[in-house]
């Protein structure tokens, strides 16, 4: 029997290739990125000093949205053509299935981020006051702290009726913290104060939800 | 058993009215707010029945992972209904004794916020509960159950951090209560208690009933395909 | 010619399977033996499909007990089962050979030969680059079968797999699964086009509301079915 993690490498290397297949729904999810940030600009007038104040704020309510579309739709290539009962009569262990996606969100939604932020920081004229790396740790564990339950509830929602609408209600209360956390930190970062406290959150809070993820994920897949 | 829920319910009758009386009558008048501070009473022990609640819904969630009895599925649906409802009386009677003291109609306390947060998460249980169909809900909800209870210790410390960086005014009391006060706090939440645990189990049996009938017509169908619904 | 008791690879007891109100299948109680076609036919809502799918695993039973190869662990010999349904099982965006080298990986095969040598054997070319979802229906059975077929499996379950096929390909699919089935594995092939496997099912099993009413060795519709 292959070793999980080369399940979990082919199933990655296929879902990127599917994705970069489908370009049209990678353009579609850059083009509506854009249009977020720029939707937002002219929401909170960036030339407002008050607006950088919650520049932190809003770059993360933005990288959430196109979160929820991005995680939308990877699970959907599963449904069509019932592809997911191929994997679960298989010996393929439901963990590398999930360790796959999130990685490939994770991928997909930093891509995502990468196009978001030079905008942001452009309209909104922003400056790190604060060492840059520290925010793109915070982006990293923010990002995957996103991805994982949302990984996780987008499965949960391919059960239940209304699946749009699932993952986001589901997503966002138990997401309140880490989105504490992650905003609480880019602002102070972006302040030039001290974020420890938070980042250390939202480390755990990773590593929390990973595990317990991987715990009940195999009974998510499984339940019919 | 069937004995005791009357006996048990004029119990919980008496100590409610007993409680009601002295929250607004026999408690005394606080100092700075008057008899609007009373709504306290109603406020702080329905936080603390809901959150016990919660904490049942977690175990029940956990049992059913664990061993998929169906009895503690039920469990885990009730305590996230009747959690949700003290839930919601929190998040009521905050801005209602928020407004003529402090002028505002909510405040990012403590208390308030995490059970607005909790309110959430358990909504969305409920709504999973519901969008799913009968064969998977209570696996699926039980494990959304499990991810929401470990989410409170983050929602607890991330709004505790937060609000010592941006203090707001705080509810309820943060030093210390007279005696008196506590007395009938105490008595408060008893009642409450005992009246959630009322509602919860009349509402189990409800649910039991329910699934034994669905169960009794699922049966008629495998008896007889002509009969029972399709 | 003495034949030895044919050993059962697949023994489901009163297998009941739920969906709420509705009971799918309502006391199955079967054995069947290894190295044969089984044909399962009945009308819509028979409980056909739930009963190939509580096979394979995909459902679980409400109660009731399900045998394959001697366990009940379904997790011991899924490396042993194929399954196949109407839907293909394939990404559409992918072509033949990258579906099969990608659910190779699934069962631990790393060789691309093997894919090959199973894409030729239903009668498709390895090499073709054409996405699964611009194939015909034919060519799109025909690959899932490639791909029910990957593991080498013991047991193979096919639900519809002649479903809008052409004639030419079904034909061929009926024998490549006869073959399939002199190789001494067990085929259990749901289908309402009975007639493309007269001759070569060795029983036909009726199911009719949630149970079996009938098992025969020719396309006669027993006395028993209502």
């Amino acid at each position: 029997m292959s070793a999980p993690t080369g399940i979990t490498r082919a199933t990655l290397l296929k879902d990127l290739r599917l994705e970069w297949r489908s370009k049209d729904a990678i353009n579609s999810m850059l083009f509506f990125s854009l249009l977020v940030v720029v939707v937002f600009s002219f929401s909170f007038d960036p030339s407002a000093e008050e607006s950088r104040q919650i520049a932190g704020g809003l770059i993360w309510v933005a990288f959430l949205f196109a979160a929820v579309v991005a995680l939308n739709q990877t699970w959907a290539r599963e449904i069509r053509n019932q592809v997911l009962d191929a994997y679960r009569v298989s010996p393929a262990p439901a963990n590398s299935l999930f360790i796959a996606k999130t990685l490939g969100n994770f991928i997909f939604v930093s891509v995502l981020e990468a196009l978001m932020t030079p905008l942001f920081v452009v309209f909104y004229r922003l400056r790190a006051l604060g060492p840059v790396w520290q925010l793109l740790l915070v982006a990293a564990l923010g990002t995957w702290a996103l991805v994982v339950n949302g990984t996780f509830f987008a499965a949960m929602s391919l059960r239940t009726r209304s699946r749009e609408i699932m993952l986001p209600l589901l997503l966002f209360p138990i997401s309140i913290p880490a989105l504490l956390a992650m905003v609480q930190s880019t602002t102070a970062i972006l302040n030039g104060e001290g974020a420890r406290f938070w980042i250390v959150l939202l480390a755990s809070y990773d590593l929390v939800f990973t595990t317990v993820c991987l715990l009940l994920f195999e009974t998510v897949l499984n339940a019919e | 058993m069937k004995k005791a829920f009357p006996i048990l319910g004029i119990l919980t009758a008496i100590l409610l009215s007993y409680a009601l009386y002295m929250a607004l009558v026999g408690a005394p008048t606080e100092q700075t707010m008057g008899d609007v501070q009373r709504i306290f009473y109603y406020h702080v022990p329905s936080a603390w029945t809901a959150f016990i609640l919660f904490f049942v819904n977690f175990g029940a969630s956990v049992l059913y992972l664990i061993k998929r009895r169906p009895a503690a599925d039920i469990v885990a649906l009730v305590s996230a209904e009747v959690g949700v409802v003290f839930c919601t009386i929190v998040l009521v009677t905050g801005p209602i004794w928020a407004r003529p003291v402090w002028g505002i109609w909510w405040t990012w306390d403590m208390r308030l916020t995490s059970t607005l947060v909790l309110w959430l998460i358990y909504v969305s249980y409920l709504f999973l509960r519901r969008f799913s169909s009968s064969g998977q809900t209570p696996a699926l909800a039980a494990a959304l159950a499990v991810l929401g209870a470990l989410c409170v210790p983050f929602v607890y410390f991330s709004i505790w951090f937060f609000r010592t960086q941006h203090p707001q005014p705080v509810m309820g009391g943060g030093g210390s209560i007279d005696p008196r006060m506590l007395h009938v706090l105490l008595i408060n939440w008893l009642a409450f208690s005992c009246f959630a645990f009322l509602v919860c189990w009349s509402r189990y049996r409800l649910e039991k009933l329910q699934r034994d009938v669905d169960q009794a017509h699922a049966l008629e169908s495998l008896l007889d395909p002509r009969r029972g619904v399709r | 010619m003495t034949e030895a008791a044919p050993v059962p690879v697949v023994t489901v007891s009163n297998l009941i399977k739920q969906f709420g109100r509705f009971a799918a299948l309502r006391g199955v109680t079967a054995e069947f033996s290894g190295g044969k076609l089984y044909a399962i036919l009945g009308d819509n809502g028979a409980g056909k499909t739930t009963l190939l799918r509580t096979l394979a695993g995909l459902n679980q039973p409400s109660s009731g007990e399900i045998l394959i190869l001697g366990t009940n662990k379904f997790h011991d010999i899924c490396q042993y089962v194929g399954y196949m349904a109407h839907p293909s099982l394939l990404y559409d965006e992918m072509s033949g050979m990258e579906n099969l080298e990608y659910f190779a990986r699934l069962y631990g095969i790393a060789s691309s030969t093997r894919c090959a040598q199973v894409i030729r054997s239903v009668g498709l070319d390895p090499d073709l680059d054409r996405p699964v979802g611009q194939y015909s229906q034919g060519m799109r059975q025909r690959m899932s079968l490639a791909r029910a077929l990957l593991n080498d499996p013991r047991i193979l379950l096919l639900d519809e797999p002649f479903s809008n096929v052409d004639l030419h390909s079904a034909t061929e699919m009926v024998r490549l699964l006869v073959r399939t089935r002199d190789q001494g594995k067990t085929l259990f092939i749901v289908t309402h086009q009975a007639s493309l496997l007269e001759g070569a099912a060795d029983e036909f099993v009726w199911m009719e509301s949630g149970k079996i009413v009938g098992r025969t060795r020719e396309l006669k519709r027993p006395e028993s079915a209502r």
